[in-house]
């Protein structure tokens, strides 16, 4: 276990770095540079900023200092937000970002899963295809439709009422200014996990151990929630790694949205700005993200299915 | 001549069956392959066979329709200048955007760039994809292990980020879109070309083929990549929505196709910015949007049932 673990480990650090050079290497090829104005800057001013930014040092030279800064720790300084080292601004957005997406996650396994499971309980009863056509829309109707149409019905069509709510800014964090933006970024999540667990129960509900549990004379909801239902989860865990993924994409367009002050925007707005610190610091995070949780949901199958053994 | 009887279909070419008139009458019923097998099934798949038809109208309407469009996507109606009401006798079925550009030609066109995106991405998903699976699963042994474990470290990658920075460095190449959108999806197509070809690879047929002296690259092509043929189109079918997704994901942020040239996702982002005095402007191309996908994924879960040979 501690062996696959550590192999696990030793696999995200070449992982990370082909990540890391990537990034670093196709933000250079770009055209213009970070401090491009309308008015160009006379080029003593332009060398000297270049020069306090280390860009004027070649750019293999550039690359082994970012390297060693980032193996510090250092992710450098923001080119566009001047005052800030990109620490902090991830420093700023990413619990934002963090809690808005766990929320939501959180949200899709609450609803989701029960979804599912009624969907596959009842098969091809109406009450399943309903549940499932609910799910398919939240699948096609994509985010950037759904947050706007949100804040048409919430902010606009029900100002006047008891269920206004705020459609745009943080507000410190305050609940009426999150539940918009996590309902939004939980729709398809919760779609795709009833989807997900209505398949797997069902085939689970189909296998020989099910059968023997239940001609040894167990009451149907006592096998559904012990036997079938844990190993039913192994695929929706599985769609935990992917799902990271999504919720990263799906932050950069809701915090857009709702003018939501976390790493998804900054993302976006810095490969807009050319900030190639901050949006290398923003990749690597969601990198580094996506190999925890990739890691985390392998682990979690030894517990969920007893056939799988870490060597 | 040790190879005449097999020519004759293995039967042997003095062997007679005596005639029967039962024999006669099984030679008139007309054989059905597995494609003519799986069409039926499909057909009888009502909701696939209705999306199959919208989504043909659609992409009809989108490529053919602004011939009959009195305005062009990117004309301006001097008279207008702002996001009027559907108006039959100026020609503006749908009413205008912001800047007085016909809503109904701009959908359309629209819709052609998210349908070209969507196909031609996908194409470059599945021309790698397949090549990768296909090599992948029948050569084995470290050549396997090398591009497996190459895809592995891709999924890993949050390739939405690098697509983003692909778009800003080289500015929002059309092009370079479809291209940076394939080499994202096929990671999965490969892993699936590559599970399926690990079954078909010890089946008879293939060793007979390379007793035959057909070279590794010939079975491949020839025996290989037929038979993973319905796998692949049921993942292409719903590749082909994802790809649209995400071009109109990329549009919406504001680094897909370039104005004046708009695509669903950039109508979508307009329509957003205006919705509290024109909510037409963001729900008619929603709804173009939405129902696309929903039809690509109705026609790819029919597919499915019909071509998965696991379902059967």
């Amino acid at each position: 276990m501690w062996a696959y673990f550590s192999r696990r480990l030793f696999i995200a650090i070449p992982t990370l770095w082909v990540v890391i050079t990537a990034a670093f290497f196709l933000m250079r090829l770009a055209p213009g540079g970070p401090f491009d104005q309308e008015a160009p800057l006379p080029p003593e001013i332009m060398a000297n900023l270049k020069a306090a930014y280390g860009l004027d040092q070649p750019l293999w030279w550039q690359y082994v200092n970012y390297l060693g800064n980032l193996l510090q720790g250092d992710f450098g300084p923001s080119f566009k937000y001047k005052d800030f080292s990109v620490t902090e601004l991830i420093g700023q957005g990413f619990p934002i970002s963090i809690q808005n997406g766990a929320a939501a996650l959180f949200l899709a396994l609450l609803v989701g899963i029960p979804l599912g499971a009624m969907a596959a309980l009842k098969q091809n009863s109406g009450a399943d295809h309903a549940a499932m056509t609910v799910a398919m829309t939240g699948i096609v109707i994509p985010n950037f439709v759904v947050g706007p149409l949100l804040a048409l019905i919430f902010g606009i069509w029900l100002r006047e009422t008891i269920f206004a709510l705020p459609v745009a800014g943080w507000n410190n964090g305050a609940l009426p200014n999150r539940i918009l933006p996590v309902i939004c970024l939980a729709l398809p999540f919760i779609a795709y996990i009833a989807r997900i667990t209505r398949a797997s129960l069902i085939e689970t509900l189909r296998t020989n151990y099910v059968r023997t549990a239940r001609a040894k004379g167990l009451p149907f909801r006592i096998v559904v929630l012990r036997h079938a239902f844990k190993s039913a989860m192994i695929p929706v865990v599985t769609y935990l790694g992917p799902a990271t993924v999504f919720l990263l994409t799906g932050s950069m367009v809701i915090e857009t949205i709702f003018g939501l002050p976390g790493i998804g925007r900054y993302f976006v707005q810095g490969a807009l700005n050319r900030d190639y610190t901050l949006v290398m610091g923003v990749t690597i995070l969601a990198a580094s993200l996506v190999i925890l949780l990739n890691l985390f949901v392998d682990l979690a199958y030894a517990w969920l299915d007893p056939k799988v053994r870490y060597e | 001549m040790s190879d005449a009887p097999m020519s004759d279909g293995g039967s042997g070419a003095n062997l007679r069956v005596p005639h029967s008139h039962a024999l006669d009458k099984a030679a008139d019923v007309e054989g059905r392959s597995l494609w003519q097998d799986a069409f039926r099934r499909l057909q009888a798949n009502r909701a696939a066979m209705i999306s199959a038809v919208v989504l043909i109208v659609m992409a009809l309407v989108c490529f053919i329709g602004p011939v009959l469009v009195p305005w062009s996507y990117e004309e301006i109606d001097w008279n207008i200048l702002e996001a009027a009401p559907p108006n039959i006798e100026a020609g503006h079925y749908f009413g205008t955007d912001s800047l007085g550009r016909d809503l109904l030609a701009r959908i359309l066109q629209g819709g052609q760039v998210s349908f070209l995106v969507g196909i031609l991405a996908t194409s470059v998903a599945l021309v790698i994809g397949v090549t990768v699976g296909a090599t992948a699963g029948f050569m084995g042994g470290s050549v396997d292990q090398i591009l497996m474990r190459f895809v592995d470290v891709m999924y890993a990658v949050p390739l939405m980020f690098f697509i983003i920075i692909l778009m800003v460095v080289f500015g929002r190449n059309f092009y370079l879109m479809f291209l940076a959108i394939g080499f994202v999806e096929w990671l999965t197509m490969s892993r699936i070309v590559r599970g399926q070809t690990l079954t078909l690879k010890n089946k008879e047929f293939i060793e007979a083929a390379r007793a035959s002296g057909g070279s590794t690259a010939g079975i491949i092509a020839r025996h290989i990549i037929p038979n993973v043929l319905g796998v692949v189109i049921v993942y292409v079918t719903l590749t082909i929505p994802q790809v649209i997704l995400l071009e109109s994901f990329l549009s919406f942020l504001g680094l897909g196709v370039q104005p004046p040239m708009t695509s669903w996702g950039a109508l979508i982002a307009e329509g957003a910015q205006e919705m509290e005095i024109t909510p037409r402007t963001l729900i008619l191309p929603a709804v173009c949007l939405s129902t696309t996908l929903f039809c690509f994924n109705f026609l790819g879960d029919g597919l499915r049932d019909a071509l998965d040979p696991k379902d059967r």
